[in-house]
């Protein structure tokens, strides 16, 4: 078996080598022409006047180009019904927009002449807030998206505690550490080859073919692997390769681009900043009886993915919760900044955070401690599981010391009507506060607090239910292209790409394991848009389940021809068949993998095959919020410690527990360090992470001196993560779960966690209310609020 | 200009523009491409490399190290951590096993910033790499690597020194490289709008990010006597080219605060090149090095030509932007008196490692026969300039060293400053953090815990 074990990252030997070869790595012909944009320097205007002689006497220009020279569609969003301009017409819309393209001999000149442009502006009033937004009434669709259920007013009807609240969520930067980059080289014919850091190369595909006014199949992207994605290279790359390309088919010369920090910070989107409006109601315990959200989600200037990422959010605005009465209003609004675009969990935090925020707002209402409010409030766990048909390490959960007294017989529904079929977060919850032994610690700090005047050390623990699916359906699906060469090597494609996930490995385990060869059998190679066509972006975490299928699929069906010919050729039963151990078993005798495949070659046996797959069950209406939009769901559970300086509002994270969901682990050390890097990098989003524009709507945090990412001292000093090993209910790759967006919303705890020791310093009678990020400036101002000071 | 250097064992002579840096001559020129841009601002370390001399083995960010800067000395990147036989580095095995690469771009500095902190014996990981930026893993199993590591042997191509290469004259002398404070003094007085670099921390950026030419140049890295630490019975003198590391070290055992502050100044890459005189010349309201020094009486000495002069390092900072130096004229020392230690320096930051300070505030009281009998304090992040807290001081000078002084004296913060707001904080927030540092001082002096630092779970 190749599966379920803790193999190294595949590259992990090439990395520490600094072997590992990124697009800025490759060796490119000496004549490559580096580009740069020229950038709006005002967030929203009219072109008056563009000089640009000054760029095009610069050293080493060879090319300036503004839109009228482009040759297909100046677009790049990934949005069908919105043109995005790769460079700016007549009028720009944020400041940092791409106004102009500068092809030079080097990156340095480049930009030296990029900066030389004298451009005159008539500047228009611009959107810059969340506040501008609204007052302008500036959104995308006609109106809010509702959705929701049951009777608020009966339901707020019936609470004995209402509590209401604005909350504000800042955004984040994904600071990928490779920033964005691709290259394109001119072929023959007009064909064009691009090497791109993108996680959706067949968009880059589309682009660029549109950019040239060519068909896709002239265009071949290449991407070998990302140095970090995180979602900010799903879309945002097409303009770099759409301007290599152009450029490329221009001079006939090929042509690369990569934005220095600065200037990918100035130019990309974002996590969406939201601010969320909540009024909630609970009975004398705590149990919910009507929450009513209203969603305010900052989209940027252009749609990009915002309509998807909005309804995620509202998506998961119930968490773990099953709340009888809800509505979710979700407005998408415009501003004149960069336009902000998918990052793990894609609107899934911001929904999440915004229940969480609320169940410890009710739990102070009711003055109960957060961790029982939130497990009176959880999701049924059903008695679906039938005993009948045990799964693998699923057959005990339920019926068992921990399983609620009072579970319903059914499922019960999330607000858009999707049943909850495997709700495992009672027990995980038991677990959890049992290992970081919660109770007593949560006693400890209550005393250690009574001891110390100025630091206050707070304690939280928060659920994660994240559904896993993209909410587009037909998204979806993933193709596979498999070859078994005639000396028994494999060699692995798939429509998934590399950001640092382990997704490559993952799969070739998976391909390894099908031909019961060793790992070291199967090659993996470049996701090119050559050998698998047609591939969604690998994003919405569902790398590893869909492409881990689709090569299962193309494994099979050559394994099933080997199987054939070996049956055929022993005489004996093709379903006897067993590949195991580097060998190919048929009744008492087996023959060396490799030999098969010898002989299954002479044989005139196809020994390459195609994989597709497609997600089952799944149907949703977005309009109506509607149906089964996840295959399922995948759970954790986070305990968080922090301590805060109440004089200064600095505060650090002392411990962390965490219990995560994977399923079956495919990989239990690669799922793990998706956890331990998702919560650091939750964490990061909610506590130090601040993004500040000014009132031009220049962003002034733009690179790591002014936007601070957690380092090294910030991960939890004592950090304990365990994976639930409980195989998913669904028919998934080896029933494993998907890991990579999930464990990232384990960070709200440390959110919790501050609130907790803010709560600490007044006499409890006043909510902290702390807005994300929870800065030091953020913290003591909430200090100052349960103190009574304002 | 040309610069000799050895490279992974192999002695090179380069010529190039005094400001190409070494990451874009390893990238472009070399075709070595494993040592990384990230931010190339020296923020991020994925450009980090080895640099020996006779002094040691420092990691150092190549994106804003320029060439000039290496001339005589050996540089290890990542292509150069393994044995010549390929037997991978200690620390690149661990990272494999410990599963520390995830994306991999941030790995090849990590590895370095390990292989030097492994050369020198160094175990305060944290610290040894604060300066390497991770997005994808968390750092839990990178530090469980560099531990994994920290006990295996110093493999032989790196145990011994490097042999040195000589480094040869310039024959083109498009910049200036002195070799004595005399030297410099002469060349500066004649070429007063030349750029000095020191360890071009600051430099460095306006080369990669605003993109300008410097000529002309000098680079003072081999004024050896600008370099020196001394510590008499009644001062403590460093020379401007003193870097934060050696001032770290030379400090803790006289003012241990003061080292801890500069434990989170920059990181090991940039303290390894930062000098105590760049942080001052530069003039930044924000450097972490002037309130501290100020706060302990600090006199700077400036130096033109043969003429030298001294002044309160409080009174070199005239405005925003403006410093008194004259046009040929640079920061040769800054001395601080020996005294009993009552420093505490509190930076505050958004991070606590490797982050430019909001507000640092630092205090020297003196309290006898519990009354305050002298005061000073000082601040950046307040002010255009670092500046002194002085109506603060006289509302504590003479009184009793009592909660109730301190708040009483809080209103004077009012007074001496008017900060601003920027993206690190508004000025509300500073002014209340600032009076806050007064009241952790008085606390912590009765032995409150008031660091959140050293809270243990």
């Amino acid at each position: 078996m190749t599966v379920h074990k803790p193999r190294p990252h595949d590259a992990a030997p090439l990395h520490v080598a600094g072997a590992a070869r990124y697009v800025d790595d490759i060796p490119l012909p000496a004549n490559t022409l580096h580009l740069a944009f020229g950038l709006s320097t005002v967030a929203r205007g009219r072109v008056v006047s563009m000089d640009l002689s000054a760029v095009r006497a610069a050293p080493g220009v060879a090319l300036v180009l503004t839109w009228r020279d482009l040759p297909g569609h100046n677009d790049v969003s990934p949005y069908p019904l919105f043109r995005e301009p790769m460079l700016a017409e007549d009028e720009v819309f944020y400041l940092g927009m791409p106004l102009f393209l500068v092809a030079a001999d080097s990156h340095l000149a480049a930009r030296k002449a990029a900066r030389l442009a004298k451009v005159e502006y008539e500047e228009l009033p611009a959107l810059l807030t969340l506040d501008d937004a609204i007052a302008a009434d500036a959104r995308f669709e006609e109106g809010p998206r509702i959705y929701g259920r049951g009777d608020l007013a009966e339901g707020f009807g019936a609470a004995t505690h209402i509590v209401e609240g604005s909350f504000e969520v800042g955004g984040q930067e994904h600071f990928y550490l490779e920033g964005m980059v691709a290259a394109a080289l001119p072929q023959e014919g007009g064909d064009m080859i691009v090497h791109a850091s993108s996680q959706h190369p067949t968009e880059i595909q589309h682009k660029v073919a549109e950019a040239l006014h060519r068909s896709m199949n002239a265009v071949r992207v290449e991407v070998r692997r990302m140095g970090g994605g995180f979602g900010g290279k799903e879309s945002q790359g097409n303009a770099l390769a759409c301007a290599c390309a152009v450029v490329a088919d221009r001079t006939g010369r090929s042509a690369k681009m990569r934005y220095d920090r600065d200037d990918d910070m100035m130019i990309t989107g974002k996590r969406h900043d939201f601010r969320i409006v909540y009024r909630a109601g609970c009975d004398a315990e705590g149990r919910i009886t009507a929450v009513e959200f209203t969603q305010y989600c900052r989209c940027g200037w252009s749609p990009d993915l915002s309509l998807p990422v909005a309804d995620r959010a509202m998506l998961h605005a119930d968490n773990a919760y099953f709340i009888p009465n809800i509505r979710i209003t979700s407005h998408r609004m415009i501003t004149h900044t960069q336009s902000n675009t998918a990052f793990r969990g894609f609107g899934g935090p911001q929904g999440m955070v915004g229940i969480e925020r609320v169940l410890d707002h009710l739990a102070h209402a009711v003055g109960r401690d957060p961790v029982e409010v939130r497990r009176l409030n959880y999701y049924a766990a059903p008695a679906g599981a039938d005993p009948a048909t045990p799964q693998p390490g699923a057959a005990h959960r339920f019926g068992g010391a921990h399983s609620p007294k009072d579970w319903l017989p059914q499922p019960q529904t999330t607000p858009y009507g999707q049943e909850v079929e495997d709700f495992l977060l009672h027990e995980m919850t038991e677990a959890l506060l049992t290992s970081s032994d919660y109770a007593a610690r949560r006693a400890a700090i209550a005393e250690w607090n009574a001891a110390n005047p100025l630091l206050k050390r707070g304690i939280a623990f928060s659920p994660v239910k994240f559904g896993i699916s993209f909410t587009l359906t037909h998204l979806n699906q993933a193709g596979a292209l498999v070859h078994v060469y005639q000396d028994g090597s494999i060699h692995l494609n798939h429509g998934g790409t590399e950001m640092g996930q382990g997704l490559f490995q993952k799969v070739a385990q998976v391909a390894a394991d099908r031909f019961g060869v060793p790992l070291e059998t199967v090659k993996i190679t470049a996701t090119d848009t050559a050998k698998v066509p047609n591939t969604s972006a690998t994003a919405a975490s569902s790398g590893t389940d869909l492409n881990g299928m689709a090569v299962k699929a193309a494994c099979d069906e050559i394994r099933d021809r080997l199987a054939r010919f070996v049956a055929e050729r022993q005489q004996a039963d093709a379903a006897t068949v067993r590949f195991a151990d580097g060998r190919v078993h048929v009744g008492t005798e087996s023959f060396p993998f490799a030999e098969v495949i010898r002989d299954a070659w002479m044989a005139r046996v196809s020994l390459s095959s195609t994989g597709f797959y497609a997600t089952p069950k799944i149907v949703w209406d977005r309009i109506r919020g509607q149906g089964r939009p996840f295959y399922y769901f995948a759970y954790g559970a986070a305990v968080t410690e922090v301590v805060i300086d109440t004089l200064t509002g600095e505060n650090r994270i002392l411990r962390a527990d965490i219990l995560h969901d994977c399923g079956a682990s495919l990989n239990p050390a690669l799922d793990i360090g998706q956890i331990e890097g998702g919560y650091v990098q939750g964490a990061g989003w909610l506590t130090t992470e601040e993004l500040v524009w000014d009132q031009s709507g220049r962003l002034r945090t733009h690179a790591p001196s002014t936007y601070k990412i957690p380092a090294c001292s910030d991960r939890p000093p004592v950090f304990n993560v365990a994976l639930w090993e409980a195989a998913n209910r669904e028919d998934t790759i080896y029933r494993s779960k998907a890991v990579g967006e999930p464990p990232l919303m384990l960070g709200i705890s440390a959110l919790l966690a501050l609130s907790d020791a803010v709560a600490a310093c007044g006499d409890g009678s006043v909510y902290p209310a702390l807005d994300a990020p929870a800065t030091a400036e953020r913290v003591l101002w909430a200090v100052r609020r349960v103190r009574g000071g304002a | 200009m040309e610069t000799t250097f050895l490279l992974n064992g192999e002695t090179v002579r380069v010529a190039s523009d005094p400001t190409t840096t070494l990451l874009d001559w390893l990238r472009e020129r070399r075709g070595l491409t494993g040592t990384k841009e990230g931010c190339n601002e020296g923020d991020c370390g994925a450009c980090t490399v080895m640099v020996r001399d006779e002094t040691g083995a420092r990691a150092l960010n190549a994106c804003i190290l320029f060439l000039p800067q290496l001339q005589g000395k050996a540089v290890v990147t990542v292509e150069g951590l393994a044995a010549p036989d390929g037997t991978p580095h200690p620390v690149q095995s661990a990272m494999v096993a410990h599963h520390g690469s995830q994306c991999g771009f941030c790995t090849p500095g990590f590895v370095v910033s390990m292989a030097t902190a492994h050369l020198n014996g160094r175990r305060d990981f944290d610290d040894q790499l604060a300066g390497n930026l991770c997005r994808c893993t968390g750092y839990a199993p990178i530090i469980r690597a560099a531990e994994a590591a920290a006990d295996a042997l110093v493999p032989g191509h790196l145990a011994a020194p490097p042999e040195l290469p000589v480094a040869e004259a310039d024959p083109q002398g498009t910049a200036f490289r002195p070799t004595s404070a005399d030297a410099l003094a002469e060349w500066y007085a004649a070429h007063p709008d030349a750029t000095l670099i020191a360890g071009a921390t600051d430099v460095g950026l306006w080369v990669t990010k605003q993109l300008r030419d410097l000529a002309p140049v000098a680079f003072l890295g081999g004024c050896a006597d600008l370099k020196a630490i001394t510590v008499t019975d009644t001062e403590i003198r460093f020379g401007a080219m003193a870097t934060l590391t050696d001032v770290l070290e030379a400090v803790r055992p006289h003012h241990a605060d003061m080292a801890e502050m500069i434990r989170r100044y920059g990181s090991v890459q940039v303290r390894n090149a930062a000098t105590i005189g760049g942080n001052i010349a530069n003039g930044s309201p924000i450097g972490d090095s002037p309130p501290a020094l100020i706060a302990l009486g600090a006199t700077l000495h400036l130096r033109h030509g043969p003429a030298r002069r001294s002044l309160p390092l409080e009174d070199f900072f005239l405005a925003y932007g403006k410093q008194d130096r004259a046009p040929g004229e640079f920061v040769e020392a800054v001395s601080i008196p020996r005294q009993p230690d009552r420093l505490k320096c509190y930076k505050l930051s958004k991070r606590f490692d490797q982050d430019i300070s909001a507000v640092c505030g630092c205090f020297n009281l003196i309290v006898t026969g519990g009354t305050v009998t002298a005061a000073r304090i000082a601040f950046g992040g307040m002010a255009g300039t670092p500046k002194r807290a002085s109506a603060v001081e006289t509302a504590l000078t003479g009184q009793p060293w009592t909660e109730a002084t301190v708040r009483a004296a809080l209103p004077a913060f009012e007074t001496d400053f008017t900060p601003l707001s920027d993206m690190r904080a508004s000025a509300a927030y500073r002014m209340e953090a600032a009076k806050g540092m007064l009241l952790r001082y008085f606390h912590e002096d009765q032995g409150t815990s008031a660091r959140v630092l050293e809270v243990r779970a």
